[in-house]
Parts: C-alpha cells; sequence; structure tokens
C-alpha cells in the first residue's frame, strides 16, 4: 500500500521553500556581474521581458506537472508519457552532480564567516584563497585532500541531511521559514551598511546609469534570458517536486508570480548591496568599478568581498559575517531543495520510506563531494562540471523539457486548464505563446551561443582531457545516466501513476 | 549619482519590489479553497 504522500503544510511555507530554493549564491555574485554587463540600469527591460516572457510561464508549467502527477520529476513526466520518463531522470541526475559541488562553495563560505572576525586572509586574498585555504594546484584529478575544507563540508552535508530527514512539513518548510526571514535580515543589515560607505553612490551610479545601446546587442539578451533562467531554479526538476507537495487546490499561478517576483527582488538588493560596497572599494583603491568586480562568481565573493571588508573604515567583522553568513543561508536552502529532488525521486521509484531514503541517497551525494571537492584539485574540478552541467545539463534538460511538453506532447493546453482550475490569475493565450515559441526560442539561441563559445576556445585554458572528464564528461554522464535510470523496469511507476490520478486517496 | 541612474533605480525597485507585493496582496485576497477532509491529509 503506498504512503500518503507528503504535504506544505501552509501556503506560506511552500512559498517560503520555493523561493528560498530560487534565491541561492546566484543572486548574491552572478546577478550584479550581468546586470552591470548588460548595460546597467537598461537591463531593467530584457530583464523584466525575461522574467514574464519565460521565468514565470516556466516556474508555472513546471509547478503544474508537479502538482498535477503529485509525483517527482521521473514520475510527473511519465504521467505525461512513458518515453518522457527521461527528462526526469535526466534532471535528477543533473541534482545529485549539482549538489555535490554546490555544497562545497557553502563550506568556504563557512569558513569565510570565520575568517571575516580577525580578518584573517591578510594583505593578500587572492593567495590566501587559492593557497591558504584551497591548496589549489594545477587542474587535474584528486591528489591530496585539504582539511580545512573537508570540515566544514562535512558540517555543511549533516545540517543538510539533518533538515531532509524531517521531511517536507517538519524539515524544510520549517527551516524555510527560518532561513528565509534570517537571510532577509541579514542581508538588509548588509545592505544599510553598505549604503553609508563613501563612494557607495559612484557603485550604484554604475549599476543603475542605462547604456540604452546595449539592449539592441544580442548577446544581452541571451545573458539576462540565462540569469532569469539559472537564477529561478528551473530545469533542475526543484520546482516539479516542490509542486508535487501542494495541495489539490492550491494557487499555482499566483505563487509562481510571488516566487518569481520575490526572487528578482532579492536579486536587486543583493546588486544595491555589492555596487555599494565595489563603488567603495573603486573610490578607495582609485581604480575603474569594473575592475573590482572582475567577471562576477566565486573570485568576487571570496577574493574582491574580503579585499573590501578589510579595507572598511570600521565594522569590517561584522560586514564579513553578514555577507558570509548570507552565503550560507542561500546556499543552504538551495542546496536543500537540489537533494529533495533525488531523495524524492528514489524514494518514487523504490518505495523506500523518507529516513532510509535520505540516508541512502544523501550519504551517496555527500560522499561523493568529500571524497572529490576538498581537494587540492577541487576549485578546478567544481568549476569545469559547474559550467558543463548548467550549460549543458540544466538548460539543455529546460530546452528539451519545453519542447518535448509544448511540441511533441502538446500538453500546454491541459496543464493550462489544470493550472486555471485553481489560479485565481487565469492563463490565456500569452502563456502559451512564451512556452511554445519565445523561451524554445531564446533557450536553443543560447544554447548555440554557448556551444560556438565552447568550441572555439577551450573553457579557462583548461587541459583537454581535465575538460574532457570534468566538463563534458559531466555533462554527457548525467544524460547517459537519466537515459539508463528511465530503462530499468519499473513495476511500481505505473501502480503509483494510477494511485496519484485517484484524487482524494487515503 | 546620475539623474539617469536615480530613475532607473527607482523605476527598477518600484516595479520588481512593487510586483512582488502586488503578487502578495492579490493572493492573499484569494485564499486556496478549502480542501474536503479526506485531502487534507491531516
Amino acid at each position: 500500500m503506498p504512503r500518503e504522500r507528503e504535504q506544505w503544510a501552509t501556503r506560506s511555507g511552500f512559498l517560503l521553500a520555493a523561493i528560498g530554493s530560487a534565491i541561492g549564491l546566484g543572486n548574491i555574485w552572478r546577478f550584479p556581474y550581468v546586470a552591470y554587463e548588460s548595460g546597467g540600469g537598461a537591463f531593467l527591460l530584457p530583464y523584466l521581458i525575461a522574467l514574464l516572457t519565460a521565468g514565470i510561464p516556466l516556474l508555472i508549467m513546471e509547478y503544474a506537472i508537479g502538482r498535477r502527477a503529485k509525483a517527482s520529476p521521473p514520475l510527473a513526466f511519465r504521467g505525461l508519457n512513458r518515453r518522457a520518463e527521461t527528462i526526469g531522470w535526466w534532471q535528477v541526475a543533473i541534482s545529485f552532480v549539482i549538489a555535490t559541488y554546490y555544497a562545497v562553495i557553502i563550506a568556504w563560505a563557512v569558513r569565510y564567516t570565520g575568517f571575516s572576525i580577525g580578518q584573517d586572509w591578510g594583505e593578500d586574498p587572492e593567495a590566501f584563497l587559492m593557497g591558504d585555504v584551497l591548496e589549489a594546484t594545477e587542474p587535474g584529478f584528486v591528489s591530496s585532500y585539504v582539511s580545512g575544507v573537508m570540515w566544514p563540508l562535512i558540517a555543511v552535508w549533516v545540517v543538510a541531511l539533518g533538515v531532509l530527514v524531517f521531511g517536507v512539513r517538519r524539515g524544510i518548510e520549517r527551516a524555510s521559514k527560518i532561513f528565509i526571514p534570517l537571510l532577509v535580515v541579514l542581508f538588509i543589515a548588509l545592505v544599510i551598511q553598505a549604503l553609508t560607505l563613501d563612494g557607495a553612490g559612484r557603485g550604484l551610479d554604475a549599476f543603475f546609469a542605462p547604456d540604452w545601446d546595449a539592449i539592441t546587442d544580442g548577446s544581452v539578451w541571451v545573458a539576462v534570458y540565462g540569469q532569469i533562467f539559472f537564477s529561478l531554479s528551473i530545469g533542475f526538476g526543484i520546482m516539479i517536486t516542490y509542486a508535487s507537495y501542494l495541495r489539490r487546490r492550491a494557487d499555482l499561478t499566483g505563487s509562481a508570480l510571488v516566487a518569481g517576483f520575490a526572487n528578482s527582488s532579492f536579486e536587486i538588493l543583493a546588486g544595491i548591496g555589492v555596487f555599494a560596497a565595489i563603488g567603495f572599494m573603486a573610490t578607495n583603491t582609485g581604480v575603474a568599478v569594473d575592475e573590482v568586480i572582475g567577471e562576477g562568481g566565486i573570485g568576487l565573493a571570496f577574493i574582491a568581498f574580503p579585499q573590501i571588508i578589510s579595507s572598511l573604515p570600521a565594522a569590517g567583522d561584522l560586514f564579513g559575517v553578514l555577507f558570509f553568513g548570507s552565503l550560507v543561508v542561500a546556499g543552504m536552502s538551495s542546496l536543500i531543495s537540489i537533494m529533495q529532488v533525488v531523495i524524492s525521486a528514489v524514494q518514487d521509484r523504490t518505495g523506500m520510506p523518507r529516513v532510509p531514503s535520505v540516508l541512502v541517497v544523501g550519504g551517496a551525494i555527500a560522499l561523493a563531494s568529500i571524497l572529490l571537492f576538498p581537494t587540492s584539485e577541487g576549485l578546478y574540478i567544481l568549476d569545469a562540471a559547474d559550467h558543463f552541467v548548467l550549460q549543458y545539463g540544466v538548460a539543455m534538460a529546460g530546452l528539451v523539457s519545453v519542447v518535448v511538453v509544448a511540441w511533441v506532447l502538446r500538453q500546454l493546453p491541459a496543464l493550462q486548464e489544470h493550472a486555471n482550475s485553481t489560479s485565481a490569475v487565469r492563463l490565456g493565450w500569452p502563456w502559451l505563446l512564451t512556452l511554445g515559441l519565445i523561451t524554445p526560442l531564446v533557450l536553443g539561441w543560447m544554447m548555440w551561443d554557448g556551444l560556438r563559445e565552447e568550441l572555439a576556445a577551450r573553457y579557462e585554458d583548461y587541459p583537454a582531457t581535465f575538460l574532457a572528464v570534468a566538463g563534458w564528461g559531466v555533462a554527457a554522464g548525467v544524460l547517459v545516466v537519466g537515459v539508463l535510470l528511465s530503462l530499468v523496469p519499473w513495476r511500481r511507476a505505473d501502480q503509483l501513476i494510477s494511485v496519484a490520478s485517484e484524487e482524494g486517496r487515503s | 549619482m546620475s539623474a539617469g541612474a536615480v530613475v532607473m533605480m527607482i523605476v527598477t525597485i518600484a516595479i520588481v519590489w512593487g510586483g512582488l507585493v502586488a503578487g502578495v496582496l492579490y493572493l492573499r485576497r484569494h485564499p486556496d479553497e478549502v480542501e474536503d477532509e479526506s485531502e487534507t491529509g491531516l
């Protein structure tokens, strides 16, 4: 007898969990850079268009797929069509890989929260990061372990699995009710402190001054759509998984609008905080704003920010704790959601109860993470895997899922009806148009553009054999694993689908 | 800050944060329909 599927206790609980999943490291370190590169204030136009024509429509699609099937991604796609199950397992494999390295960045942020007190990075934060903290050598495969990363990483896994063991309602929902308000408070405190710095206005000027020429540049649109896509946690199967725990009468469209705008609101707040701090640094050292921001990402967080913190006239330690503490909290809620995709899929697939599923699946992911990444080569493996799995995993799976749902299976009208049956905001033809036409075209263009760049030059100039394994190998690996898992005979699946469709079961 | 930057900052904040507030208010005005007892899972 199948167990009753868990449900979110409250609507706000689901929303906070969905928002917590969407708000992650990328909102803090990737968005400000993309916005700056995309014409500053002028980015608002493509950004809003991307949010309304790709981000929120895709969120609604994933919510509808998940809530309708009341199942994890493989089973939810199988509910649409037996062969579509592969997409679900592909997303599960992608989530597995991402979870292994995402936790490592949180572990670095945990250490840096500690380093902030006393500003242990000294005069040269770059040498400190690469040498003292990561003990990074050359791109390659595991040669030696770094205990300073290993221990916080183990702690991150203990907390993540500790939350997941308690399940959706008592674990994820309760944790989100603590994490999200805490994150907002930490970040608002950080923004207030940043805005009081000399030169903050100069940073905000760089961030918001519109460069209208940029919006006629196609690559800017690709970058902005990419930011919206990655930032909203679409294409991982997370939103399908979270929506599968919704009640049958829960409002889908309204929830997607709130989650989408909440994620963007946080991004804007993060942009203001980060640019105010960068403006201070640029003024203080007499360099240009773009030299401080670099390329965003790990360098911005773990090299530029320590420099900024050290040069603050007062309360630098507090600023560091707020910044790295925010990274930890934002990262944890996203990590938990990524893990839940894999755990729920295994639970649905095997019928295993929650606690053993969490321990077996979570333990396997944690073990892979601990064996591969707290190493001298961990940074490079992480960087290559991240780039390839996002571009040719998450974005590609997103593209395939929207093309399959819209054009191959022609399920959009059914999903539209499903969402409209319980939502106050009703979806009409614009929703069909955005998902049927705009999203596939933009994602396809993004893919083509990325692929062209990839073939023109080796990513980060890493050795070809290293890239073949840690980059292309990982991207191809998740697809192969997805296909293989979908080929495993699954006797329980049809039984579960029939159970899921029996509404009001006990 | 230049006038253009200030205007864009205000417009951005008004639209994005305004969108969030409007979404929350809209959801609050439309509570989920109450489900019958067999579906509540309680």
